[in-house]
Order: structure tokens, then C-alpha cells, then sequence
């Protein structure tokens, strides 16, 4: 028996290098370790990890990558005040500019301390939301803003930080768009360090390859676009739609496109509703979509960083993501310059007979808010943080793109990201995404009934009545 | 009757042993300690569960919206708890008809003098071993449309046929997780099967065979009956384990596609945390545990009481 006992680790690593080999194979760029890459990617559903049961603290993240993530602790300083900071930014060099701004701040202040912890984007959420649940949140955390964030404004979690931002014109210091996004009736509960705009992203060789001289303006053209690829034999877009998140873009660009600022207002106000034609109409249009089959094989059981993985490597032509995107890819991507060189950007295309305008964005970024029991060195810290020196050095260094605070726009130099930072700057309607935007509830359920004109299980009216339903339940008249 | 002999029973013992107090100490301050355990972390939030499952209620600020049933009205007429409670009776039916038969087998092939069947019994045990996350991770790769192992090897059988995407499918999802669950749990019930084996006396089937049974009648007379204790125990244990299944479907499909893989644990992890509504959430746990409990109850009394006597 000893013998055996003794044979059994080194079968069971057998075992797994063997299946692990297997499955790597195809793609190296093995989407496992990639999720986190993001420049603290703002996805923006509060998907969760995993728990046993209700009380239970979150034991196993949904990325696969996540559960060989344990989150990662670190101090620095010694001083007797400390500030517990989550930030999200996993990826290696953003962590050590983290890393080393804190480093200054402590220099500066030594008699604080600060206790950072790495979390992946999905891990953070559900341990987030166990922490506020239990009525504790940390001094110094990750937030996208919106419904999410005011849940926890209404909650008395999060400090006001409106004081602090009309000293030594702090608030002014920032662009006005990505501070609203952290503001509820005249008060102020966070702090954005970058933000920008969802798009999309497409590889410019791909659609020579199929013949597409100019991006599409018009659903239609877009339609012929795709038409066009699955002709030439490439896969039109990339999507993960397991998250979730990365398709409800679609359904709200069309929305806004089709019924603009207007109609959101009407559904939201509780005037009108998403059952509205603007939505259901939205729901037609993406069905016009998914009817030409545009996506890559399986994608209804891929994850964002399989998402990531396929554009990274040239396998489809287009994806709708965020400003993180190219940041997020790289890290997937076998060879990085000629992921570079091949990208290409442009908006959400117009839909024929909408009345939302072109230069109406949807989007948002990263942010930090102050937990309740914070010590006020908490807010002198991302007041440091988001110092137009630091903000500056960190848009040079492609961490902080699109920055927020004016000035700090200077330093960007990929062409790319300027022209996506200046139409969100330009935006006439700037919209968070919905999911962030609306409270949890809601926003899980616009992302979970989307999900189901993917996957072509419901109608476009099916799906609108049941976001609607939920929204009923929780958004007050 | 009963009642009688239990009164008249205690009674001699009262009159036999008075109460030592210095005894009841000693025997309360030896309890105290696992009650007050039990009492705190398995009753009292099972309690509070209750409780909070009569509220509309975010989990964050105080619980002000009593709604009395509302949310168990809502879960029972919700399309989506339904289907994921049927998942969950699929994996139970899936489990005993296919899993622990496949688990027997094994075990009674494993068992005999069959060379070599100790690095058999423990490569079918290996498995068992690794934790849910890192098998959901494996199978993830395993099932993965391009290049994933199992549509590599249909393409060397049949190179013509299109990939797959398993767990993408909403039709072939629950049957792929399915897989994924016998595969890591069939060691830990034939190791069952194989103890129960232990205590079976060889003599017995001897004694058949010399009488001329077959060796398909001594499994079927001697062999299964005997092993009956055992199998009433992996049925109850797998069939609990089904009801519960997370962690396995979390990491490789979060429920999806369009819910096609949802399961009651699932269901309660996007409702009541996902979406912020603790107290939905918290109604669907009392279901979840209602019906949990009430199998067991049924089950113990019912199907093992004749293993308890």
C-alpha cells in the first residue's frame, strides 16, 4: 500500500498535464490566465464567484483562471493608520504602478500604511458584495459607478466625498462626464481614473481580405460587412457570451441608436418601459444579426478572455469592447505587433429611421470609492492618485486610458484611443452601460434575457417584457 | 405499548441511578460546546433564512418590505426555477441509472484477483481526489470546440463532421456536465461498493457455485442483496449531492447557456446574490433545503430504516 500511496501524486500530475496539454493545444494563448488582463477591464456585470451556500464567503471565481488566483496581499509602509485598498488591475505592470504610487504616497504620509489586495475583476465583485453585505467595506475600492454604487450610497457604505472634491478644486479637476458617473442627486461617492467608450474594434487586414473598403455607418452596411466576411471564410465577430455582459452592448447600442436618450428616460422614469417599441425594435435588430450566424464556434460557452483570445489572434474580424480592449488583447495575443498593427476602430453604427444621434456613446471606466469606515487618509490617497502628474504618467504608459482628469489627455499617444477619448468627450448622450447603470436586478436581467436572443430561445418581445417585469419590481416611479 | 415500556424502563433507571449533580455537569459542560456550534452556525441562520425569506430586501440596508409569500409565489410560478429544479431531477435520475450501476461494475471487477487491480481501484479513484473548480477547469479544455480532446478525437473518426461546441449547446450542455459528474464521482462509490464488498463472507458465493449457481445468479441472489445496505447509502448520498450541485456547473457554465444548465443552487447563487435580492435568494434556499430535507426524512425512514435496526 505504501508504495502506491506514494505513486499517487505523481499519476495524479500525470494526469493533469496530460488533459491540460490536451485541451492548450490549440490555443496557447490559453484564456485561463488571461481574463484578468484587462486595465482593470470594466465589465460591467456584477458576475459573482462561486459559494456553497448563502452565508458562505465566495470560494471559487467563475473565470477559470480566477480559483488559481488567491487574492494577492501585500503592505506597504508601517504606519499605525492603514488603508485597505482592493484595485483589480491584474495585470503585471499595472499592479506595480499601483505598486508604486503607494510606495510614494507612504513616503510622503509615514505614518500610514496601506494593505493592497489584487483581486481578478469577477472574484472582486462577489467578494465585494459579501464584504458590503456584512456591512465592511475597504477604505479604498474598485467601482464603475452607477446603480451598483448608488445601492451602496443608499446603504450609508460608501463616504460623500463632495466635501473633499470642492477643496483645492479637486472636483473641477476632472472631466465632468466620467465624475457624473459617480454622482447621485448632487452628491459624489467616487472618483474615475480612466474612462471611455464601448466600440468596434476590427482587424484591418481581415476585412481587406473580404473586400471592405470603408467601416460600416449604417446597421445595414454593417449587416452587408458581416455578409461579406462569412463569404471570405472569416468569422465575423468575436463575443463571450457565457459573461454575459460583452452581448448586452449590442442590444443597448441599438437601443440608443433607435429610440435615443429619450426613450431610456421614458423606461427609466418609469414613463414609459422597456417593453417599449425602442427595445423590442432593438431586439428585431440584433436578431437580424445573430440570424447570419456571425460568431465563432461555441461562443455562447465562451468567457470574455476566450473573447480576447479569438481577436488576439486574428480568428474573427470585429468585436464591440470597451477602451480596455487592445490592452486586454495584447496580453493574448501571440504576436503582439501584428495584433497592432491590424486594429482598427469605429462607432456603433447608425440604425436607418433612429432617431438616437451618432455621436451618442456608451460607455464608462474605472473609478475609486471610499468605504464608510475609511480614516481620511483614504481620500488624500486617491486625491494622490488621481493627481494630474500621476494621471499623466500613467495615460504615457497606456495604464490610464482615456484618463479623466483635464490635461492629462495630452499624453495619450496611440491614434486610437485619442479618437476614442475624444468622441466620449464629444458624446452629445453619454450613457453608462446598462447593467452598471440600472440597480443589480435589473441590469442581471437585461444581460440574462439577452442572452436569450443569442441563443435564439426567445422573441425580441419576450425579451423586452421580461426585462421590463423586472425593472417594474425595482425601479421606483 | 411502546409508551409503556419506555416509562417503565426510565423509571427503574431513575430509581436505580439518582441524578449526580456533579455528573450532569460534567455531561452539560461536554455538550455544550458542539450544541451551541450546531445552534449557531446550522439553526439559526437555517431560522434567519426563514425570516429574511418574508422580505423584499437588497441585503444592504435594514428589512422594512414585508411581503409575506411574495417570493415563493414568484419562484414557483418562475419558468427558470422550474427547469433548473428539473435539472436537478435529471443529474438525480442520470446518477442512479447510469453512475453508481457503472460504479458497481467496476467494483466487482476491481475486486477479484484480477492483476493489478490496486493501481486500477486508484486510478479510478483519482478523480475523487482533484476539487470540483480544477475538474470544471479540465473539462472546460476537454470539451472545447477547437481543439478541445473530445471533438479532436470524433474529427479522427469521422474528419468530415463539424465541431461541436459542447457546452455552448443548450441541448447537450446538461448531458456534457452530466459526464463531468460521473466521471469524478464514480471512485467514490465503487470505493463504497468495494468495503461493502469486504463484508460480504466469500463463503457465501462459494457455497453457491458448489451448488451449481451461475455466476451472474450468485450476483444477482447473493452478491447485490447483500450489498443492499451500501447501495441504499450511494443512492442517498448521490441523490443529495445532485440536488446541491454547484460548484462543477459554476465553473464550467454558470448555468448557461440561456439557463440550459441551471440547477437550484445555481438559480439561488444569480438570483439572490447576482441580482442583490437576498430575501428571493433566501426563499429559494428554504426551498432548495425543504425539499433536501424532506427527501431525507422520506428517504431514512422509508428506504434505510431496515439499515439502522
Amino acid at each position: 500500500m505504501k508504495a502506491h500511496r506514494s505513486l499517487l501524486p505523481l499519476l495524479l500530475a500525470f494526469v493533469l498535464v496530460l488533459l491540460a496539454a490536451c485541451g492548450g493545444q490549440s490555443q496557447p494563448a490559453a484564456p485561463a490566465a488571461e481574463p484578468t488582463a484587462a486595465p482593470a477591464a470594466a465589465e460591467p456585470t456584477a458576475a459573482p464567484a462561486a459559494a456553497e451556500e448563502p452565508t458562505a464567503a465566495p470560494a471559487a471565481a467563475e473565470e477559470p483562471a480566477a480559483e488559481e488566483e488567491t487574492p494577492d496581499v501585500s503592505t506597504v509602509g508601517s504606519g499605525s493608520t492603514k488603508i485597505v485598498w482592493w484595485h483589480i488591475s491584474t495585470a503585471e505592470d499595472q499592479r506595480e504602478n499601483w505598486q508604486n504610487l503607494a510606495n510614494q504616497f507612504v513616503e510622503q504620509n509615514p505614518h500610514v500604511s496601506i494593505e493592497i489586495t489584487v483581486l481578478e475583476n469577477e472574484a472582486f465583485k462577489s467578494k465585494l458584495a459579501t464584504a458590503m453585505q456584512s456591512g465592511n467595506p475597504p477604505d479604498v475600492f474598485q467601482s464603475w459607478g452607477g446603480g451598483v454604487l448608488k445601492q451602496y450610497a443608499d446603504a450609508g457604505l460608501v463616504q460623500d466625498l463632495t466635501p473633499a472634491l470642492q477643496e483645492n478644486g479637486w472636483g473641477a479637476s476632472f472631466q465632468p462626464g466620467p465624475l457624473s458617473m459617480y454622482t447621485f442627486d448632487g452628491k459624489t461617492y467616487g472618483v474615475p481614473w480612466n474612462a471611455g467608450m464601448i466600440g468596434f474594434w476590427y482587424n484591418k487586414d481581415l476585412f481587406a481580405q473580404a473586400g471592405i473598403e470603408r467601416t460600416p455607418e449604417t446597421w445595414t452596411e454593417f449587416l452587408d460587412a458581416v455578409k461579406k466576411l462569412k463569404e471570405a471564410g472569416i468569422t465575423p465577430l468575436a463575443l463571450g457570451e457565457r459573461d454575459k455582459w460583452p452581448g448586452h452592448f449590442y442590444w443597448v447600442y441599438l437601443a440608443m441608436r433607435i429610440g435615443g436618450q429619450e426613450a431610456f428616460l421614458k423606461a427609466y422614469t418609469r414613463e414609459g418601459s422597456f417593453a417599449d417599441e425602442t427595445y423590442v425594435e432593438a431586439g428585431r435588430r440584433l436578431k437580424e444579426l445573430v440570424d447570419l450566424d456571425p460568431f465563432q464556434n461555441g461562443f455562447l460557452g465562451a468567457g470574455y478572455g476566450d473573447q480576447q483570445a479569438v481577436m488576439a489572434n486574428a480568428q474573427a474580424a470585429m468585436e464591440l469592447m470597451g477602451h480596455w480592449a487592445p490592452g486586454a488583447n495584447r496580453g493574448a495575443a501571440e504576436d503582439v505587433d501584428a495584433y497592432n498593427k491590424s486594429l482598427g476602430w469605429f462607432p456603433f453604427p447608425a440604425v436607418e429611421g433612429g432617431v438616437g444621434d451618432l455621436s451618442d456613446a456608451l460607455g464608462g471606466g474605472d473609478g475609486f470609492a471610499i468605504g464608510k469606515n475609511a480614516p481620511p487618509e483614504a481620500i488624500e490617497f486617491i486625491r494622490f492618485l488621481t493627481s494630474l502628474e500621476n494621471q499623466t504618467a500613467m495615460a504615457a504608459a497606456g495604464f490610464a486610458v482615456p484618463p479623466t482628469v483635464k490635461g492629462a489627455e495630452v499624453a495619450l499617444d496611440d491614434p486610437l484611443l485619442k479618437e476614442v477619448q475624444r468622441r466620449a468627450g464629444e458624446a452629445k448622450y453619454y450613457q453608462l452601460y446598462y447593467d452598471q447603470y440600472l440597480p443589480p436586478a435589473v441590469g442581471q436581467a437585461i444581460n440574462d434575457a439577452t442572452q436569450e436572443l443569442f441563443a435564439g430561445t426567445r422573441t425580441p418581445e419576450e425579451v423586452a417584457q421580461i426585462i421590463e417585469e423586472a425593472a417594474a419590481l425595482e425601479l421606483d416611479p | 405499548m411502546q409508551q409503556a415500556s419506555t416509562s417503565l424502563s426510565e423509571r427503574s433507571t431513575v430509581r436505580r441511578k439518582p441524578i449526580k449533580w456533579d455528573q450532569l455537569a460534567t455531561i452539560v459542560g461536554f455538550l455544550l460546546p458542539a450544541t451551541l456550534l450546531y445552534v449557531g452556525l446550522v439553526l439559526l441562520p437555517v431560522l434567519q433564512s426563514i425570516y429574511f425569506s418574508f422580505f423584499r430586501w437588497n441585503g444592504l440596508g435594514p428589512l422594512q418590505n414585508f411581503i409575506g409569500l411574495g417570493n415563493y409565489t414568484r419562484i414557483l410560478g418562475d419558468r427558470v426555477f422550474l427547469n433548473a429544479l428539473g435539472h436537478n431531477l435529471l443529474i438525480v435520475v442520470l446518477s442512479i441509472v447510469i453512475q453508481l450501476p457503472l460504479a458497481l461494475g467496476l467494483a466487482l471487477l476491481v475486486r477479484g484477483q484480477m492483476r493489478g487491480r490496486s493501481i486500477f481501484r486508484m486510478i479510478f479513484f483519482l478523480p475523487f481526489v482533484l476539487s470540483e473548480v480544477v475538474v470544471g477547469v479540465i473539462w472546460n479544455f476537454v470539451y472545447k470546440p477547437q481543439g478541445g480532446l473530445v471533438n479532436t478525437l470524433l474529427q479522427m473518426i469521422s474528419p468530415n463532421s463539424e465541431p461541436t461546441a459542447w457546452l455552448a449547446t443548450p441541448n447537450t450542455v446538461l448531458y456534457a456536465v452530466f459526464v463531468v459528474i460521473a466521471w469524478k464521482y464514480f471512485g467514490y462509490h465503487m470505493t463504497l461498493y468495494l468495503a461493502g464488498l469486504q463484508n460480504i463472507p466469500t463463503e457465501l458465493e462459494e457455497a453457491a457455485q458448489i451448488d451449481g449457481c451461475s455466476r451472474l445468479q450468485a450476483l444477482r441472489y447473493i452478491t447485490i442483496p447483500l450489498l443492499g445496505s451500501t447501495i441504499r447509502l450511494t443512492i442517498y448520498l448521490s441523490v443529495l449531492g445532485s440536488l446541491q450541485l454547484f460548484d462543477l456547473v459554476w465553473v464550467m457554465t454558470t448555468g448557461g447557456p440561456v439557463g440550459a444548465s441551471d440547477t437550484m443552487a445555481t438559480y439561488l447563487y444569480k438570483y439572490g446574490f447576482q441580482r442583490f435580492q437576498l430575501g428571493y435568494g433566501s426563499a429559494i434556499a428554504v426551498i432548495m433545503f425543504a425539499i433536501c430535507f424532506g427527501f431525507s426524512l422520506i428517504y431514512q425512514r422509508v428506504v434505510m430504516r431496515r439499515d439502522f435496526e
